[in-house]
């Protein structure tokens, strides 16, 4: 080998790696510098799941509120939605997020295996870390044409539904629960025909939806299917907007949706925002974060729905 | 001993070695991590995994509709190639870009859109909906999504040829009194025919991955609309890293035998051209 080979083979590698790192770290500083405060401006990061946009973009502007009026600092809150597994997997894989607010403990605990959150974040706030929750509720066309009252009208032969996929979707993991749950009163703890109910539910799916908003949008704007499982709140919103075209069913037992919430302890220690995140996450259970909760579903807050037979899992 | 004589254009030392660096960061790199995440997998799970029937009837979703699609890319392809380089029309340059858009668009966006117009009460949809044919959610509407997505393909790769092609064979073919079907079969087919199936490599290599248009109005149903890459997501959705990467593997292996065998076909197609 002579040297002249010698210096092309430094000079292309030097080059190259100049070239992509001179890209990677520009695009990296741009990045972070949306999260990283100036002039006393904290920045926040929730990463959150589907059906939490209209509530995060309610309490956000509250919370920046009340932020001000207490520290006298601003305070921005920078928000991510998407499928709840692909979020935490999005954490997990290192998307600076200072607090997710996701759709199942599961999720949480997949951020946590991380090595990001601290073991025992689920009892670091109220209810389990859970400020708010919601249940599964049927939404269907006005008139109910189909006649659907409860989980056992669902596995009738002429009967579409449009659920999301449990596989991809944390909100369609509950209907899931939900469908379970009622299958096993029934059944009286028989999982074998806790099985066959499921499989026939979900053999009456016309879509399968990868999240949650999806799934309402299939059965929303596209008019598919004769009923939506959906959470409360997702419900609501849709009757909020389309107000003489569907009507809500609640099942006679559903499940208690306790969405989690937690501090992602190795960002914050970083960024040295554990202060504002946990007054972020705290704030949820104020009277104001509570009404903000409501405000955005159009729901009392209704920790324990009166006329629904709540499952605690 | 000296192997090589001096080359004629200089630098080739120096960009081969930056070809070779960039290639390992941005391709093969990442191309050698997704085997050694299917690898944490014994021989026996990763058989399993990808054996599973509902991964199996993915396969077939996904290839056959990715084969259907580019099989229409190609003949459209060539078409609107040919419609865009022989004659001039109007507004020609504004439809010369809207060939682009769905490179443009992202896909999700083409995805709600195609669904939102195809469902059985959607614009096009309400049409077929008459005749009990239903588009969205159906495999039709995969292959629809995967046309739409894979167009750009076969377009570009045949304009420029096409462009180049010069006239005057033509010409002589018909002086020579072959018919216009036969001017085109004999002359004008063999030049494009290499740069058409490029294009079909390229948009099957592109459809077979794709994710973002296709979730929209597949329906996902296991079995039925269920595609490949939305069994990887589900996967990882279970952090499952490496039953993700092993179904990953066998769709790029895939992929990697299609563009072989083009390739193999143009060398072909080269040698008999130049006459050897």
């Amino acid at each position: 080998m002579n040297k002249k080979r010698i210096i092309n083979i430094t000079l292309s590698i030097a080059l190259t790696a100049v070239v992509s790192l001179g890209t990677f770290t520009s695009c990296g500083k741009a990045a972070a510098s949306n999260v990283s405060g100036k002039d006393g401006k904290i920045t926040l990061t929730n990463v959150s799941y589907d059906p939490t946009r209209e509530l995060y973009a309610n309490y956000n502007k509250a919370f920046a509120k009340h932020w001000k009026e207490e520290k006298g600092t601003d305070i921005e809150i920078t928000q991510s939605h998407g499928g709840s597994g692909k979020q935490a997997l999005e954490v997990a894989n290192g998307l600076e997020a200072d607090v997710v607010t996701l759709a199942l403990e599961y999720d949480v605990n997949a951020v946590r295996d991380a090595g990001l959150i601290e073991d025992g974040w689920v009892s670091e706030f109220d209810n389990d870390s859970a400020p708010y929750t919601s249940t599964i509720v049927f939404l269907v066309r006005k008139g109910n044409p189909k006649n659907i009252h409860d989980w056992d009208d669902l596995v009738k032969d002429d009967i579409g539904i449009i659920t999301p996929n449990p596989k991809t979707s944390g909100g369609a993991r509950w209907n899931y629960l939900a469908a379970w749950a009622y299958a096993d009163k029934q059944n009286g703890g028989d999982e074998q025909k806790d099985k066959e109910f499921i499989k026939k539910l979900y053999q009456n799916v016309l879509v399968l939806d990868s999240g949650a908003r999806g799934a309402t949008t299939t059965f929303v704007e596209n008019g598919q299917g004769d009923v939506l499982l959906a959470w409360e709140n997702e419900a609501y919103l849709s009757i909020q907007d389309h107000p003489d075209e569907y009507e809500i069913i609640t099942p006679s037992v559903s499940i208690l949706a306790q969405p989690s919430v937690a501090i992602v302890d190795k960002v914050v220690d970083e960024r040295g925002t554990r202060e504002a995140a946990t007054e972020y996450l705290q704030y949820l259970y104020s009277d104001e974060g509570q009404l903000q909760a409501t405000i955005s579903t159009d729901l009392q807050t209704k920790r324990f729905s009166k006329n629904i037979k709540t499952l605690l899992i | 001993m000296k192997k090589t004589a001096k080359r004629v254009i200089p630098g080739f030392g120096l960009s081969l070695g930056i070809t070779l660096t960039m290639l390992s960061i941005i391709v093969i790199i990442p191309l050698i991590s997704l085997v050694i995440y299917t690898l944490k997998l014994s021989p026996k799970e990763i058989i399993d995994t990808i054996t599973n029937a509902r991964v199996m009837s993915s396969f077939k979703v996904s290839i056959l509709t990715a084969f259907i699609a580019s099989i229409v890319n190609l003949i459209m392809g060539v078409v609107l190639a040919w419609v865009l380089v022989r004659y001039d029309f109007p507004l020609k340059v504004i439809l010369n870009g809207i060939i682009e858009l769905p490179f443009a668009l992202p896909t999700a966006v083409a995805g709600i859109a195609l669904t939102s117009l195809t469902t059985d009460n959607g614009l096009i949809g309400k049409f077929f909906a008459k005749f009990g044919i239903e588009i969205a959610y159906t495999k039709a509407g995969i292959t629809i999504a995967l046309i739409f997505v894979g167009i750009p393909f076969v377009v570009r790769a045949v304009q420029p040829v096409l462009e180049k092609l010069d006239g005057s064979y033509e010409e002589a073919a018909q002086t020579m009194g072959a018919s216009r079907f036969t001017a085109f079969r004999r002359i004008i087919l063999p030049e494009i025919f290499p740069a058409a199936i490029t294009g079909f490599g390229l948009a099957f290599g592109r459809c077979i991955g794709e994710y973002g248009s296709v979730v929209f109005i597949a329906g996902n149903m296991p079995y039925k609309t269920e595609i490949t890459p939305l069994i990887i997501m589900s996967k990882l959705q279970e952090y499952n890293y490496s039953q993700a990467t092993a179904i990953a593997l066998v769709l790029l292996i895939f992929s990697f035998i299609i563009l072989f065998v083009i390739s193999l076909v143009q060398h072909r197609n080269a040698k008999i051209l130049k006459g050897g």
